[in-house]
């Protein structure tokens, strides 16, 4: 596997789905507005809205999600275990150190996030820290930095805003059918309003759909060259294993809005025997057989 | 203008773009084993610089393990050694100098106790991680490099502007065994 051609491949997705979804959101902004108010004000208004929370999820979003998270630095001697190993499979991988964050929490669980290599964090909880062996976190932050190396934390943070800015376009678009039925049918017709109203129902499904089916994607193939970087894939193996045996795996910083981030889903209570095509991670069986498997 | 003319004018460019491509990404496969080759180098001297301190630390409490502690120190010194073999060689000389002091350590109750060398052992053992991580990327990046300069059609782009494959730096098969600790 050249692990080069997948980055440009991720790359150039990242750039594909970005312009589907601007294309999504514009679209659906043009048929807000040429129902309520002006379609082109109305499409101005979606792209700008999309643009200004793209921009600030680009610049700011690890900052953010640190904020929400509670994270502190990771500092020597107490976490110089942590430290060592980021650094060492950072130079594995060929990316500058990211920097390192612990989240005071119990349950086993890690992140990644940033819009670069150059920009990156990594996060781990103290549960991670504290209860896994060292060739298991190894596995674990190996997975997290092929995340960084592989540039799906810039893809997810990306689709996640994107995602989210859809849903409340659409949300707005379907609250205002509600509001003003009756009284605007004189300018926009029917065929119009049918499709604003199947727009704006669909395209949150969809989107949602995709962004959970590429997270999966990627996760599977963190998994795999996070084996690659440390050569040893039961360590990831053996931690996921321990979360799956683990009683209480619920990250209590963790949000819908965050789930994607983390090596585990943080919210698992929620969905426990849920369908495959509403996760945004894969079966953790699954990922536990494939790498056995290696 | 003739369709024949055309044709040549099409290959002709399509065979430019190839080479800049190929030159270009040449270019960044050394210049990638170039950086990994200066991580080993970096991680080489950190460890380089912690030695005397263990040496310092372990002196008092080992008095048996004379042997042990010159063998690396002089392993040490034949670090600086810029023959790319010499250096893989001391490297790991020194790799097992280390692991036999930290096993013959565990005699030493009052040496375990010790807050300063506890410190040192894993930050030593930190680096040895970090040496064996950039020696991996090394050796990766070597392997890309090589095989574009020895598979058609790169090969010819880098015989013409004069790209040659490097050097792995290997692991001894010693160094594969387990380590012997005598008493």
């Amino acid at each position: 596997m050249d692990i080069y051609n997948e980055i440009s491949t991720n790359k150039r997705n990242s750039v594909l789905l970005v312009s589907l979804f601007f294309v999504a959101i514009i679209l659906l902004g043009f048929v807000f507005g040429y129902i309520f108010f002006d379609p082109y004000l109305g499409l101005f208004f979606a792209f700008f809205i999309s643009l200004i929370f793209t921009l600030i999820s680009y610049y700011s979003g690890d900052k953010m999600i640190l904020a929400m998270t509670g994270a502190k630095e990771a500092r020597k001697p107490e976490h110089t275990y942590l430290i060592n190993t980021v650094e060492g499979l950072s130079i594995a991988a060929g990316i500058p150190t990211p920097k390192i964050y612990v989240i005071n929490d119990s349950a086993i669980n890690a992140f990644a996030s940033g819009r670069s290599p150059e920009h990156s964090i990594v996060a781990v909880t103290s549960g991670a820290v504290g209860r896994l062996n060292r060739e298991e976190l190894e596995g674990v932050l190996a997975h997290e930095i092929s995340h960084i190396k592989n540039y799906d934390v810039r893809f997810m943070m990306l689709v996640a805003t994107l995602v989210g800015i859809t849903v409340l376009i659409s949300d707005m678009l379907l609250r205002s059918f509600f509001w003003s039925s009756g009284n605007r049918e004189n300018r926009a017709n029917t065929f119009i309003i049918v499709i604003g109203l199947v727009l704006a129902i669909l395209t949150p499904i969809i989107v949602q759909l995709i962004k959970f089916a590429v997270s999966r994607k990627r996760e599977f193939l963190a998994d795999a060259s996070g084996a690659l970087l440390t050569r040893y894939p039961p360590g990831l193996a053996n931690a996921l294993k321990k979360i799956r045996d683990d009683k209480e795996p619920v990250v209590e910083v963790a949000n819908r809005a965050t789930a994607h981030l983390f090596i585990e889903n943080p919210l698992r209570h929620f969905k426990k025997h849920t369908s495959n095509i509403f996760s945004t991670h894969p079966d953790i069986n699954e990922r536990i057989l494939r790498l056995e498997a290696m | 203008m003739s369709a024949l003319l055309w044709a040549i004018i099409v290959i002709l460019v399509i065979v430019v773009l190839y080479v800049i491509l190929a030159y270009n990404s040449l270019v960044r496969i050394r210049n990638r084993t170039e950086n990994a080759w200066a991580q080993i180098d970096v991680q080489l001297k950190r460890r380089y610089d912690l030695i005397p301190n263990l040496v310092e630390t372990v002196k008092g409490y080992m008095k048996h393990e004379r042997g042990t502690l010159e063998s690396l120190t002089r392993a040490r010194t034949s670090l600086m050694n810029p023959s790319l073999a010499k250096k893989a060689q001391a490297s790991n000389q020194i790799s097992e100098a280390l692991k036999t002091i930290f096993a013959v350590a565990e005699n030493y109750p009052k040496l375990k106790a010790s807050k300063n060398f506890l410190q040192l052992q894993e930050e030593l053992s930190g680096t040895e991680s970090k040496i064996a991580y950039s020696r991996q990327f090394y050796n990766d990046s070597v392997l890309t490099l090589n095989q574009k300069v020895q598979t058609f059609p790169s090969k010819i782009i880098a015989s013409i502007f004069g790209f040659n494959g490097k050097e792995y730096f290997e692991i001894e098969e010693e160094a594969k065994k387990p380590v012997k600790v005598q008493f």
